[in-house]
C-alpha cells in the first residue's frame, strides 16, 4: 500500500522506488491493481518523459491482463505521437510488444501500424531496434500489414553496414532497393565487418561490428517474409538467423563447409553452435548431402576435441568433455542419418556405448529403437544387440513392430519425475528427437478406441504391489525396497459430450520416488493381436481376453529391471453409460434372451456387501446405475453402450445380492450377433 | 529472454530479473536448480546448456556468474554479447566494477538493466544513451535531495524559531 502511495508522489526517487517495488510484487489484489493502474495512467499522460518511461517500464514488467486491458489502446498512440521523445518511443514499442505477447487479442491493429513501420527510418537507432522487435512479432501474425517494412528494413540494414565503396554506391543501392529485389544489399550488409564511417553509428559499434543487435533484429524481421534473393553465408552466431532463409543449394553447401571448419575449433562455444546449425541444415533437402560429408569430422569431434593435452612432448587428444557438445553431436548424427549411413552410424554409436555417460546411454537406446523402424536393413543388427542387452529380455518382435501412423497422433506424455532431475533431460531429449525426425512412424504408445460422442480420460497410476503383473520375486523385492512409483488409480472422469472422433486416451506418468535416477528408461507396449487390432482403430466385438501389458525396462542401481504391468484396457473402458426407464430395461432384458448373449455368474461375496461401495463399483465399471428400475430395491441394475467403429453394442447388467447366503448373482447381457 | 540471474561462486544471488510472471515459490526453485547446474560446470565447457525447455547462456566474470535463460528461437551468441554489453555498462558506470559495487548499489544495477533491456528485449545498445539516462536520473535524485534539505529550514525560519 505504501508503495502505491509512493507511485503518486511527484518526486522522482520516490516514484522510482515505488515502481520498483510494484514490479516485484505481482499480486492480484484487486484494490491495489486499480490504484496502480490509476497511478500508471497519470504517469503515462504526464509531460515529464521520465515519468512516462517509468510507467511504461512498469507495464512491461508486470504485463498482466488487467493492465493490457487498460492500456493497450493508449500505448500505440504514444508510440506514434509526433512529439514523443526518443526514449519514450522505444520504451513504448517494447511495452506494446510485451503486452502483445501476453494478450495478443487486446492489442488492436489500427492506423498506427503504418506509422510504426516508418519508425524504422528513425534517426535514433534505439528506436529502430525497438521498432524492429515489435514489427517482427506483429508481422508473424499479420504479414500483410507490415509488408512495407521489408524494403525499409533492407535499406536500413545497408545503411548500418555501408559497402566498401563510396557513399554514392550506398545511396544507389538503397534507391534500387525500392524498386528491384535487393539482391545486392543483403549480401553486402551481412558480410560487412568494417568500422562504420558515419559518426552516429560509432556509439553503436561493438568491437568493430556496427550495431550488431540492430542488424540481427532486422535480419529476423526479413526472415518473416519470403527471401528476396540468395544470401551468402555469414560468420558466427550473428549469421545464425541469416542461414535459415537460404534456399540456394550451393550456398548451403558453402555454409556447411564453413561450419565443418568450426567443428574443430578451439573454442567450445563455436563447436556447439556449429553442431547446432548443422543439425538444422541437415533437415533441409539441399544440404543434407553436404552435411553427411562431414560425418567424419563429427565423429572425430565426439572422439577427440581439438584441444590436446601435452603429455611430455606428445600431444594427446582428449575426448570431448563437454556434455552439451556431445549431446549436440549425437543429435546431429541422428539428423544426418539416412539409408546410406545408417549401418555406419549405428555401429559408431554403439561402439561408444560403453563409454557414454548415463543420460547419453538412455538416449542411444531409444535411438536404436527408432532406427529399427526407420531403417529395416539395420534391423537385424540392432535386434541382436538389443537381445543381448539383458534389460530388454522381454523384447520380442512385437515390441519392435512399428505402429502404423494414426490420423491423430497422441504421444504419451512423459512427465518429469518429481525426484529425478537427471532423468528429465533424457525424457525431454527423446521428445525432441521425436519431433525432429521428419518421417512420422514411431513406436508410440498411442491407444485409440473409437467412440463418437464421448471422451473418457483415464489416468493410469497403478500400484505395482497390487498389480497382477509378470514380476519375478527379485523384482518385487527390489520394488518394495525402492518404492518405485508407477502408482496408479484408475479414475475415469465423467464423460463429457464432445465432438466426434475422440477416443479413449491413456496417459501414463512415470514417477521416480527414489533418490537414484533410473537409467535407460524404456517403456514398451506388448499386447495380444486382438487388442492390437482394437487399438488400431476398430474395436472388434470380441472380448479382450488378455489385457495389454506395459513393459518398463530400466536400469536401477547397476542392475537391469524389467517391470511389466497390465494395462487396464478392457472392454468396459469403452462403455458409455445410458439411462433408461424400468420398462425399457426389462423389455430389452426379455428380448435378449438368446443364450449366447447372456452370461451369468454366481459368486460368493468376498467383501461385505455395502450398497454405496457396490454402486460406486458399478459406476466405475462404466455403466449407468439405474435407480428404482428393479422391483427389488436391493438389486443393482446398470446399462451401457459399447461404441465400436462399426456397431453399437448395448449391455445390460444386473447384480442381485443375497444377504443371507452372502452370494451375489451377476447377469450380463449384450446385444450382438 | 525469460530471466536473468547474477550469482557469485558461493551461490549467493546478487540480482534477479524476471521477464515472465512466475510465483515466488517457482522462482526460488528455478534459481536453486539453475545455480546448481551452472556452478557444477567446468571452466572449459561451453557457455550454453539446455535446461528444462529453455536454453541457458551463462558467462563468468571474476567471481560473478551472469546467467540468462532464453527461449528456443533466440540466438545464443547474441545473448552472450548482450551479457557482455551489460557488463560494459556496469563497468563504465561504476568504474572498474567489482562484485562489491553490485552488492552495495544493487538498485543502480537494476536501473541500468532496465534501461538496457525491457520486457526481455534489447532496448538500446548504445552505451552513451543508456548511461546518459542513468545520469539524468541520478541528477534528479540529487536535486530532490538538495531541495529537501532546504525546506525544513525555511519552515522553521518562517515560524520565527530559527
Amino acid at each position: 500500500m505504501e508503495a502505491v502511495n509512493l507511485l503518486s508522489s511527484n518526486r522522482y526517487t520516490e516514484k522510482q522506488i515505488g515502481y520498483l517495488f510494484i514490479s516485484v510484487l505481482v499480486n492480484s489484489n484487486s484494490e491495489l491493481i486499480r490504484l496502480i493502474n490509476n497511478a500508471v495512467k497519470n504517469d503515462l499522460g504526464s509531460r515529464n518523459p521520465t515519468f512516462t518511461g517509468l510507467a511504461l517500464h512498469c507495464i512491461a514488467n508486470v504485463g498482466s491482463r488487467e493492465m493490457a486491458e487498460a492500456f493497450a489502446g493508449e500505448i500505440p498512440k504514444i508510440l506514434v505521437a509526433g512529439d514523443a521523445m526518443d526514449s519514450v518511443k522505444q520504451s513504448a514499442a517494447l511495452c506494446l510488444l510485451r503486452l502483445y505477447r501476453t494478450s495478443p487479442d487486446l492489442v488492436p491493429m489500427g492506423d498506427w501500424t503504418s506509422r510504426v513501420v516508418h519508425l524504422l527510418n528513425d534517426q535514433h537507432l534505439g528506436v529502430v531496434t525497438a521498432a524492429a522487435s515489435l514489427i517482427t512479432t506483429l508481422a508473424q501474425k499479420n504479414p500483410e500489414e507490415f509488408k512495407t517494412s521489408v524494403s525499409l528494413a533492407v535499406s536500413r540494414l545497408s545503411r548500418v553496414s555501408p559497402s566498401r565503396g563510396t557513399e554514392l554506391d550506398t545511396d544507389r543501392c538503397a534507391a534500387r532497393s525500392q524498386h528491384t529485389c535487393p539482391r545486392c544489399l543483403i549480401p553486402r550488409a551481412v558480410l560487412q565487418i568494417v568500422t562504420s564511417a558515419s559518426t552516429d553509428l560509432q556509439d553503436y559499434t561493438y568491437y568493430f561490428v556496427p550495431a550488431p543487435w540492430l542488424s540481427v533484429k532486422l535480419l529476423r524481421l526479413l526472415q518473416c517474409y519470403p527471401p528476396p534473393g540468395p544470401c551468402p553465408p555469414s560468420r558466427g552466431g550473428f549469421g545464425g538467423p541469416a542461414l535459415r532463409p537460404l534456399s540456394e543449394p550451393n550456398l548451403l553447401v558453402r555454409a556447411c563447409n564453413q561450419l565443418g571448419q568450426f567443428l574443430q575449433h578451439r573454442e567450445t562455444n563455436l563447436r556447439y553452435l556449429a553442431l547446432e546449425s548443422m543439425c538444422a541444415l541437415a533437415s533441409s533437402e539441399f544440404s543434407h548431402e553436404a552435411v553427411k560429408t562431414h560425418i567424419e569430422t563429427v565423429i572425430s569431434a565426439l572422439k577427440a576435441s581439438s584441444f590436446h593435452v601435452a603429455v611430455g612432448s606428445v600431444l594427446v587428444p582428449q575426448t570431448e568433455r563437454d556434455v552439451s557438445v556431445r549431446q549436440r553431436a549425437v543429435d546431429l548424427l541422428y539428423a544426418m542419418c539416412d539409408r546410406s549411413n545408417a549401418q555406419q552410424i549405428f555401429h559408431l554409436l554403439h561402439s561408444k556405448f560403453h563409454l557414454c555417460s548415463v543420460p547419453t546411454r538412455a538416449l542411444l537406446l531409444s535411438t536404436y529403437i527408432k532406427f529399427v523402424n526407420l531403417f529395416p536393413e539395420v534391423k537385424g543388427t540392432i535386434q541382436d544387440v538389443l537381445r543381448s542387452d539383458s534389460q530388454l529380455k522381454n523384447a520380442d518382435a512385437t515390441v519392435l513392430e512399428e505402429m502404423p501412423p494414426f490420423p491423430e497422433l497422441h504421444a504419451v506424455s512423459v512427465s518429469r519425475p518429481p525426484g529425478a532431475g537427471r532423468c528429465a533431460p533424457r525424457a525431454h531429449r527423446t521428445a525432441t528427437l521425436r519431433r525432429r525426425a521428419a518421417r512420422g512412424r514411431f513406436l508410440r504408445l498411442t491407444l485409440r478406441g473409437r467412440s463418437p460422442g464421448s471422451r473418457l480420460r483415464g489416468q493410469l497410476r497403478q500400484e505395482i504391489g497390487s498389480s497382477r503383473s509378470i514380476l519375478n520375486s527379485e523384482d518385487v523385492k527390489m520394488f518394495t525396497e525402492v518404492c518405485l512409483a508407477v502408482s496408479a488409480v484408475l479414475a475415469p472422469s465423467p464423460p463429457s459430450a464432445e465432438a466426434a472422433g475422440s477416443g479413449r486416451r491413456m496417459f501414463i506418468f512415470y514417477g521416480n520416488k527414489t533418490s537414484t535416477q533410473f537409467l535407460s528408461f524404456t517403456p514398451t507396449l506388448i499386447c495380444s493381436d486382438d487388442l492390437q487390432a482394437n487399438i488400431l482403430g476398430s474395436v472388434a466385438p470380441r472380448p479382450l481376453a488378455e489385457a495389454a501389458c506395459l513393459c518398463v525396462a530400466h536400469r536401477y542401481g547397476g542392475t537391469f529391471q524389467n517391470v511389466s504391468v497390465k494395462l487396464p484396457i478392457t472392454l468396459n473402458k469403452f462403455f458409455q453409460p445410458t439411462e433408461m426407464a424400468s420398462q425399457d430395461f426389462f423389455q430389452r432384458w426379455k428380448q435378449l434372451s438368446n443364450p449366447q448373449q447372456e452370461v451369468q455368474n454366481i459368486f460368493k461375496a468376498k467383501h461385505p456387501m455395502d450398497t454405496e461401495i457396490t454402486k460406486a463399483k458399478i459406476i466405475g465399471f462404466g455403466s449407468a446405475l439405474l435407480e428404482e428400475v428393479d422391483p427389488n430395491p436391493a438389486n443393482f441394475v446398470g446399462a451401457g453402450i459399447i461404441h465400436t467403429k462399426t456397431t453399437q453394442i448395448g449391455c445390460l447388467l444386473r447384480l442381485e445380492p443375497n444377504l443371507q447366503a452372502q452370494v451375489k448373482r451377476l447377469e450380463g447381457i449384450a446385444e450382438y450377433a | 529472454m525469460r530471466f536473468m540471474l547474477l550469482f557469485s561462486r558461493q551461490g549467493k544471488l546478487r540480482l534477479q530479473k524476471w521477464y515472465l510472471a512466475t510465483s515466488d515459490k517457482e522462482r526460488k526453485k528455478m534459481v536453486r536448480e539453475l545455480m546448481q547446474v551452472v556452478l557444477a560446470r567446468k571452466p572449459k565447457m561451453c557457455s550454453f546448456l539446455e535446461w528444462r525447455d529453455l536454453k541457458v547462456v551463462y558467462k563468468r566474470y571474476a567471481s560473478l556468474y551472469f546467467c540468462c535463460a532464453i527461449e528456443g528461437q533466440d540466438n545464443e551468441l547474441i545473448t552472450l554479447e548482450l551479457i557482455h554489453r551489460y557488463v560494459e555498462l556496469l563497468d563504465k558506470y561504476f568504474g572498474s566494477v567489482c562484485e562489491l559495487d553490485i552488492i552495495f548499489n544493487f538498485e543502480k544495477a537494476y536501473f541500468i538493466l532496465d534501461e538496457f533491456l525491457m520486457g526481455g528485449d534489447v532496448q538500446d545498445t548504445s552505451k552513451k544513451s543508456v548511461l546518459k539516462a542513468i545520469e539524468q536520473a541520478d541528477l534528479l535524485q540529487e536535486v530532490r535531495a538538495g531541495a529537501e534539505d532546504e525546506s525544513p529550514r525555511s519552515v522553521l525560519e518562517e515560524m520565527g524559531l530559527a
